[in-house]
């Protein structure tokens, strides 16, 4: 009895660290007060606000270009990094490649920035909307690799081998059996991709130029002078499309599971 | 009178045959992962609608050379033909050859019908043929009703079946199977290796079987080749196989068998006195033609069946026969499996079939007994 009061107190209070935070903004962005820290009632101002502000608007048109542009790109160029180095074991180097793959998830986000942005600037590029792009896909690309990597790890191959038996060249097998098999994990690449695009702001700030100012920018940029209940409005928004995105991919991992175990139990009865 | 040796499923004896042409041939083959020798310089024929079975222990190269054959792997040297052509950089894709793997490797996002239907695709057939045909498989295999369900709906055996349906759908030249019945539990296994011996015979096509489950080769396959460590230790019908083994780890390998170490004493021939051996004091008498002269070291084998046991002693006690006492019994159902300590200790085993259901004087532990044979029971193995 004790010993279950300390894990719900222990429970409570880890959940209100995590989440207090995000209720607070969210209240706040229903707040009728000019004034962030006081509340003046309920409204919807700030998001009509919000909608008309026309900076504000562009900023997360960019951004939501730029994460679907980036994700696809790097989803690509990772399945393929995926493929090569589960695939090809006897290349040499591969062990020296396949730590390499891992160096962007631990690298401190100001380097890659600022490596790129000497990269754009010897290369004399004009830094905009296509170089924030790149940096985005250099650094996501191995986050998706990762991910398609353990799928294919427990790919079982002996189903490339029957295509391949049954007469279907390699290029139509990878299309026909391989990639339908590791399409939840390449989506589970992608959309991971396109959070880390969406709410990144160092390497964005490293390597954006005139015109291609992206969302985590411009709230950064206007809290320095000062937050306004717009930007809590807005970051109520990003919470809502996270959170659909979230419980939308583990109802549907659910349902899968849960038609799995009645086809299976059909299965057991004939 | 010339004796045989038992069974012959059908009169289909092409190997026996020096004008037949062997359809697949392995000829000095040898394929080495680094360093280990997988397959060491085997040369092998197999002919036209033959049930061919590759038995041996796990790793003892026959899924290797299965593997070659299916294109998979490349042999590091020798060649395969296949009906005379060398198959040496043709691609698995190209092969006239299908296999059912051992994991069945159906394709999970696909019904039951496209899994069946995917080789035939590959050949750009017409759909109303590639229909036909998948509904054929269907009807061969008994699964016309699940034709729409995906393999994850089905129980073991089903999807055993429509691995082989698949597999057959393209009717190919040479139909491998890898392991097929393994995940199968015992009563369906059996019933399946009878319809798997059917289906050849009607279809006529060559089937090459890998398993490691000796009683499976004997029973679908027309002849076995006994491998171990990368080589062939003989290749045989199943009967000379189990009868008349080549070796000692044949003879070990398949079935029960009582293996003497011995020496001969003399050699005249089957027809003049056979060969004696003197195995540490017991004197053996075999009819046999055999290699070996007098002072040679050699074993006696004999199966447990082909070994009598009895309470009183036999009208020739001085060979081929020994007292002792029983020291275990196997129940087995159909037949008993007795364990007879002989007086200088060394162990026979012997079975019994339980002909009857109750018998008058039942033998039990420390019974004294004779085990005894005939003189064509047993043989002399020389390797």
């Amino acid at each position: 009895m004790k010993n279950s009061r300390f894990d719900a107190t222990v429970l409570t209070l880890g959940f209100a660290f995590l989440y207090i935070p995000i209720i607070i903004l969210v209240i706040y962005s229903f707040n009728a007060s000019r004034l962030v820290t006081v509340w003046g009632g309920f409204s919807l101002t700030w998001y009509q606000q919000m909608w008309s502000n026309q900076g504000l608007m562009d900023a997360a048109w960019v951004t939501a270009r730029v994460a679907v542009i980036s994700a696809t790109i790097a989803t690509v160029l990772g399945t393929l990094a995926a493929l090569t180095l589960v695939r090809f074991r006897k290349i040499p180097g591969r062990l020296l490649f396949s730590g390499m793959i891992y160096a962007p998830l631990v690298m401190p986000e100001v380097i890659t920035g600022l490596s790129l942005l000497l990269l754009f600037v010897s290369l004399n590029v004009d830094r905009g909307f296509w170089t924030v792009i790149i940096a985005h896909t250099t650094f996501s690309m191995c986050y998706v690799a990762i991910v398609v990597q353990s799928r294919l790890l427990t790919f079982d191959r002996s189903l490339e081998e029957a295509a391949l038996d049954l007469g279907c060249p390699p290029v139509k097998t990878f299309f026909r059996i391989t990639l339908p098999l590791i399409l939840p994990a390449v989506l589970a690449g992608w959309m991971l991709a396109f959070t880390l695009s969406l709410d990144d702001l160092v390497i964005a700030s490293f390597n954006t130029g005139p015109g291609a100012t992206t969302l985590p920018i411009k709230i950064y940029s206007q809290v320095r002078l000062g937050v306004t209940p717009e930007i809590n409005a807005i970051c109520t928004i990003l919470i809502g499309l996270v959170a659909i995105g979230v419980i939308a991919a583990s109802l549907a991992t659910k349902r899968s599971e849960l038609r799995r175990q009645r086809d299976e139990h059909a299965a057991a009865q004939g | 009178m010339a004796k045989s040796l038992g069974p012959v499923k059908r009169k289909f004896s092409p190997w026996t045959d020096p004008t037949s042409v062997p359809f697949i041939r392995f000829e000095n083959i040898t394929k080495r992962f680094g360093n280990f020798v997988a397959v060491d310089n085997l040369t092998l024929d197999i002919y036209e609608r033959e049930f061919f079975a590759l038995l041996g222990p796990s790793g003892c190269g026959k899924t290797t050379l299965m593997r070659m054959l299916a294109g998979f792997e490349e042999p590091t040297e020798g060649r395969i033909l296949l009906q005379g052509k060398d198959l040496a950089g043709v691609p698995p894709y190209r092969r006239p050859t299908n296999m059912m793997f051992q994991s069945y490797a159906l394709f999970p996002h696909m019904t039951v019908e496209k899994n069946i239907a995917f080789g035939l695709e590959q050949d750009n057939l017409p759909k109303a043929d590639i229909a036909a045909r998948v509904e054929e498989m269907l009807k061969l295999v008994k699964l016309e009703q699940f034709a729409k369900r995906k393999p994850s709906q089905l129980s073991g055996g089903q999807r055993q079946r429509v691995a082989l349906a698949r597999s057959l759908a393209k009717r190919p030249k040479v139909l491998l199977l890898d392991e097929p019945l393994g995940a199968l539990d015992k009563k369906l296994r059996e019933e399946t290796q009878f319809e798997l011996t059917d289906l050849q015979h009607t279809l006529g096509l060559t089937f090459l079987i890998v398993t490691h489950d000796q009683e499976e080769a004997m029973t679908v396959s027309d002849r076995i080749a006994v491998m171990d460590k990368g080589v062939i230790m003989q290749v045989a019908t199943p009967a000379e196989i189990y009868e008349a083994p080549n070796s000692r780890y044949v003879a070990d390998f398949i079935g029960d068998i009582n293996i003497i170490e011995g020496a001969v004493v003399s050699n005249s021939g089957a027809a003049s006195g056979g060969v004696m051996l003197d195995c540490d004091g017991l004197k053996v008498v075999v009819d046999q033609e055999c290699p070996a002269s007098a002072g040679d070291r050699v074993a006696f084998a004999i199966r447990p069946e082909k070994v009598r046991l009895g309470i009183d002693p036999p009208t020739d006690t001085a060979v081929n026969a020994g007292a002792g006492e029983v020291w275990d019994i196997g129940y087995l159902g159909d037949f008993s499996l007795f364990l007879v300590k002989l007086d200088d200790g060394r162990i026979i085993r012997a079975a019994q079939a339980n002909i009857q259901r109750l018998v008058d004087r039942p033998l039990t532990f420390g019974d004294r007994v004779w085990v005894h044979w005939s003189r064509d029971a047993g043989l002399v193995l020389t390797r």
